[in-house]
């Protein structure tokens, strides 16, 4: 297994570094001198000099991107201009946020996803089934902003259950995670139910049947198990629409976090917290698709052997 | 594809089809008959009628300007629609000579295109498109290239697989034998056939991009003011959530409505032409 | 003594009625084979015995199946469940796709001992592993942790075989287990079995095409034609006197010394589909011996002590 990891994390290696040309490129395919898209306003001839040098930005940009590189990779992020602070303090405040907010909505979505694909697959054609893929199809279809808006306008504005914004209590969290858990439920749920149709009809369930087993035992042990790894790829693969969620969510409930910093400094044009946050988002979604492909090869053998 | 006409009839006359074609043209009306349809202007404020109430007069009231909602809500239309249509039609056209000469060709420059590919495909389009907007700055024509770019992937991906599939049939040796050059095989014989489902997708993803503009725009990211779209009418609305919880509620309402309604079409084109498993192929 | 019996079996799915009329017997301790070509109704007749038409969408129409004096045509699914796996196991066609791959070999055989004998995780294991060892599966207690993908095919033929014995049957239902096999594994799997009912006293119905394994394994024969009995003798009977045109077809099939198994002389033509079952005879169409009559009337059942025939000239001597 852990040869396995070793070997799916040497695949990101390229990867990142053409996450990390792209997020880098960003400063200088603005149009303008990039050193004013990186110094800070009002900042004297002297900084403004110094900052040339740190970042080199008088040399060849292979050895720019190099030095901002070893920046990086040592933990410089360079300094917000609007908030006056390491933008790498900025990103240490604000990650817990979109990862409780994220890992919530996750654990949520596939929770929940799974066990409505799983109920709308064995009572397939019943009232259960249609009433389960209407939702999946408003779920799946609705844009998440509005939805969170609503919630807000509902839960919060109408009931006075829940807070309309912020991230001071726990009870805050309920709706963002409602809010991004019904497009990642849709989703789960769909390619539940899916593969669980799927798998009914493979020769190896019906000898399951001839074993002698209850249907009952025959979904949930069998089947199921078996459905659950597309869901997982799937899940893999989508990390990133749930982290992206997260980003539009945590903005929508005026939440802190990545998500809310990525988009006040990209309104803002700061920069280097720009870069700061998109890196960070970039790292998450790469971990996130290479923790699912560790699930995968936890729960399925072929897996494992075709990469080892 | 062979008879279009005869596969709308066929699309329109199941209950699916028909309604949600029927919301997508009242939709497409509005946009093209804005300054007609709508009752009043997009842009006329009238501050002591701020925050009015759905009336007979203002039917889906008036936002915290004084600003008709029904009439900007219509002309909002036209800006999710143009964004939507062109940016992924931009994307559709530039995804077929991409994906097709990868397809076609192979090699080294197929390699780097799927490479791009993958690499872009396990991000988020809301990530590529912050990205492009960080570079090309707000507004609404960096939200469209945005947009165009970050479904890019997507119909490079689903050509490539079409034409992959096609390059080996018999007729494209025979015209290749007959001394046909490349490019008259690629886009005379072959593209034209790998069209259908990447029409179709086009026309699924439109309803992601109108959601994708919108999100942008709520972000103020998008369409500046006093343009009218959707997502900005929300954001500003958000601020009146108290009093006036109609400016975030209808413009919502507009945007679920037209993506449902794309969506369902989509789905009726997809069985009326049984083309569900090579959008899957990709 | 009788282990099952069926009578005048009519099964339908949908308007389509694959199954027309079956009747056989089998006692206990007795190789029964039921020959045919694919599409003749064979796999039908052995989901029909399991109980398991509902899954495929089919039902009984009418006709009687009793084992060991139970009539299972109206047995509730709870009893049915009692009887599958522990007293009726099923040899599927295919052994790479009759195990689940995604669980340990060990655990699904496990699963029989535990589900139908009650036995603790400890006896099911020791239990499983000494099964695997008659098997002749070498290292059994390696191959017990294994999963499917890394057995040959014939390994996990076995193992569906081991599976099939562990919660001791009575009655066991073969379905082709060795076409998708090797020639030499093939050989071997047949004779385990053979060595089974011998060893054991259980009954064995061996669905195949083959001739051949007929004539090595075999007491008993039924050749099924389009949903119906052609023939059906002991198998010393129906190798000296095959009495149906069809049953003389398939023998002449059997592969000869110096031809290679392979290459099988077919029977003209092609079995009808359920969709078309031609008037009269179902075999008509390929029979060098058909007269008007057999494009008109079904021909009847002619019984003789245990062996029956269904074909208007049954009397009529071929020149073979």
């Amino acid at each position: 297994m852990l040869t396995f990891i070793l070997k799916r994390m040497l695949l990101l290696v390229p990867v990142s570094l053409a996450v990390s040309i792209v997020i880098f490129m960003i400063v200088h395919l603005v149009p303008g001198d990039p050193i004013d898209h990186i110094v800070q306003i009002g900042s004297s001839p002297e900084q403004r000099a110094e900052l040339i040098a740190r970042y080199g930005l008088d040399k060849p940009i292979l050895v720019q991107y190099v030095t901002w590189l070893g920046n990086v990779l040592s933990g410089d992020l360079g300094t917000a201009i609007i908030l006056r602070q390491p933008v790498s303090a900025l990103i240490v405040q604000n990650m817990p946020h979109s990862l409780t907010l994220g890992g919530l909505a996750l654990l949520f979505s596939t929770v929940v996803g799974i066990s409505t694909g799983a109920l709308a697959a064995v009572f397939r054609d019943t009232w259960i089934d249609r009433g389960v893929m209407t939702a999946i199809l408003f779920g799946s279809t609705l844009p998440s902003f509005w939805l969170g808006l609503l919630m807000i306008l509902l839960f919060a504005v109408q009931l006075e259950w829940f807070p309309v914004s912020g991230a001071r209590t726990w009870g805050s969290l309920v709706l963002p995670v409602l809010t991004i858990g019904i497009g990642g439920t849709a989703l789960v749920g769909r390619v539940t139910r899916a593969a669980m149709l799927d798998v009914v009809r493979k020769d190896f369930v019906l000898m399951l049947h001839a074993k002698g087993l209850s249907p009952w035992a025959i979904q949930m042990h069998h089947i199921l198990r078996h459905a659950l790894l597309p869901v997982v790829t799937i899940l893999s693969l989508r990390i990133g629409w749930i982290l992206g969620g997260a980003v539009t969510i945590e903005f929508v409930f005026a939440r802190p976090g990545l998500g809310s910093l990525l988009i006040n400094s990209l309104s803002q044009r700061d920069y280097p917290v720009v870069q700061g946050c998109l890196l960070m988002l970039a790292i998450a979604v790469m971990l996130g698709t290479l923790l699912g492909d560790v699930v995968q090869a936890i729960m399925d053998p072929r897996v494992r052997e075709r990469i080892a | 594809m062979a008879q279009p006409m005869h596969t709308l009839v066929r699309i329109v006359s199941t209950p699916r089809g028909a309604v949600s074609g029927a919301i997508l043209l009242i939709v497409i009306l509005c946009a093209l008959l804005a300054s007609w349809v709508a009752p009043y202007s997009y842009d006329i404020q009238n501050l002591p009628g701020a925050n009015l109430e759905p009336s007979a007069s203002h039917l889906l009231g008036t936002d915290e300007f004084g600003r008709d909602l029904l009439s900007r809500i219509i002309y909002g239309a036209r800006t999710s629609l143009a964004v939507g249509f062109t940016s992924i039609g931009a994307s559709v056209l530039v995804g077929l000579v991409l994906g097709g000469a990868a397809g076609y060709f192979g090699g080294a420059f197929d390699r780097s295109v799927t490479a791009i590919v993958d690499l872009t495909w396990s991000f988020p389009e809301i990530l590529i498109a912050l990205i492009l907007i960080a570079i090309a700055g707000p507004g609404l024509h960096s939200t469209a290239i945005a947009i165009s770019i970050a479904y890019l992937a997507q119909f490079t991906r689903l050509t490539r697989a079409q034409i992959i599939g096609l390059k080996n049939e018999t007729y494209v040796e025979a015209t290749i034998g007959l001394g046909a050059s490349h490019g008259h095989v690629l886009f005379q014989h072959l593209l034209p056939n790998a069209l259908t489902p990447v029409i179709v997708a086009g026309m699924l993803a439109t309803g992601d991009a109108i959601i994708l503009e919108a999100t942008l725009g709520f972000f103020g990211l998008g369409a500046q003011p006093p343009t009218p779209s959707w997502g900005a009418m929300m954001s500003s609305g958000t601020a009146q959530i108290f009093i006036a919880p109609w400016i975030i509620i209808f413009p919502g309402v507009a945007i679920a409505g037209t993506v449902i309604a794309i969506n369902l079409f989509g789905d009726a084109i997809i069985d009326a032409l049984d083309i569900r498993g090579k959008l899957r192929e990709s | 003594m009788t282990l099952l019996s069926i009578r005048d079996l009519s099964v339908c799915i949908g308007r389509l009625r694959p199954l027309d009329g079956i009747s056989f017997n089998l006692d206990k301790g007795e190789i029964l084979g039921v020959v045919g070509e694919s599409g003749s109704g064979k796999s039908l007749t052995a989901t029909s015995i399991m109980g398991l038409l509902p899954l495929i969408g089919g039902k009984v129409l009418k006709g009687s199946m009793y084992f060991d004096g139970i009539d299972l045509t109206t047995l509730d699914e709870a009893s049915y469940r009692r009887l599958r796996g522990r007293r009726i196991a099923l040899i599927s066609q295919n052994p790479m796709t009759s195990l689940d791959p995604i669980v340990r070999i060990g655990a699904q055989i496990d699963q029989m001992a535990s589900l139908h004998l009650g036995l603790s995780p400890q006896k099911a294991r020791a239990r499983s592993i000494e099964l695997m060892e008659q098997m002749r599966i070498p290292q059994a207690a390696t191959v017990y942790g294994q999963y499917p993908h890394q057995l040959s095919g014939g390994m996990k033929q076995r193992i569906v075989v081991a599976m099939a014995l562990a919660a001791d049957p009575d009655l066991i239902i073969a379905d082709e287990p060795t076409t998708a096999l090797d020639v030499t594994i093939q050989a071997q799997i047949v004779q385990i079995l053979i060595d089974l009912v011998r060893e054991r006293g259980l009954a064995l119905m061996l669905i195949t095409h083959d001739m051949g394994v007929v004539a090595q394994a075999c007491d008993r024969v039924v050749v099924l034609y389009a949903g119906r009995v052609a023939e059906s003798n002991s198998v010393e009977g129906i190798f000296a006197e095959p009495r149906h045109p069809y049953t003389r077809a398939l023998i002449r099939c059997i592969p000869r010394g110096g031809q290679a198994r392979g290459s099988l002389v077919g029977i003209p033509g092609v079995v009808p589909r359920v969709l078309d079952y031609p008037r009269g005879c179902r075999f008509n169409p390929r029979c060098d011996l058909a007269q008007p009559i057999c494009y008109t009337e079904t021909p009847p059942v002619h019984a003789d002590g245990s062996a029956a025939v269904a074909c208007h000239f049954s009397e009529v001597r071929a020149h073979v």
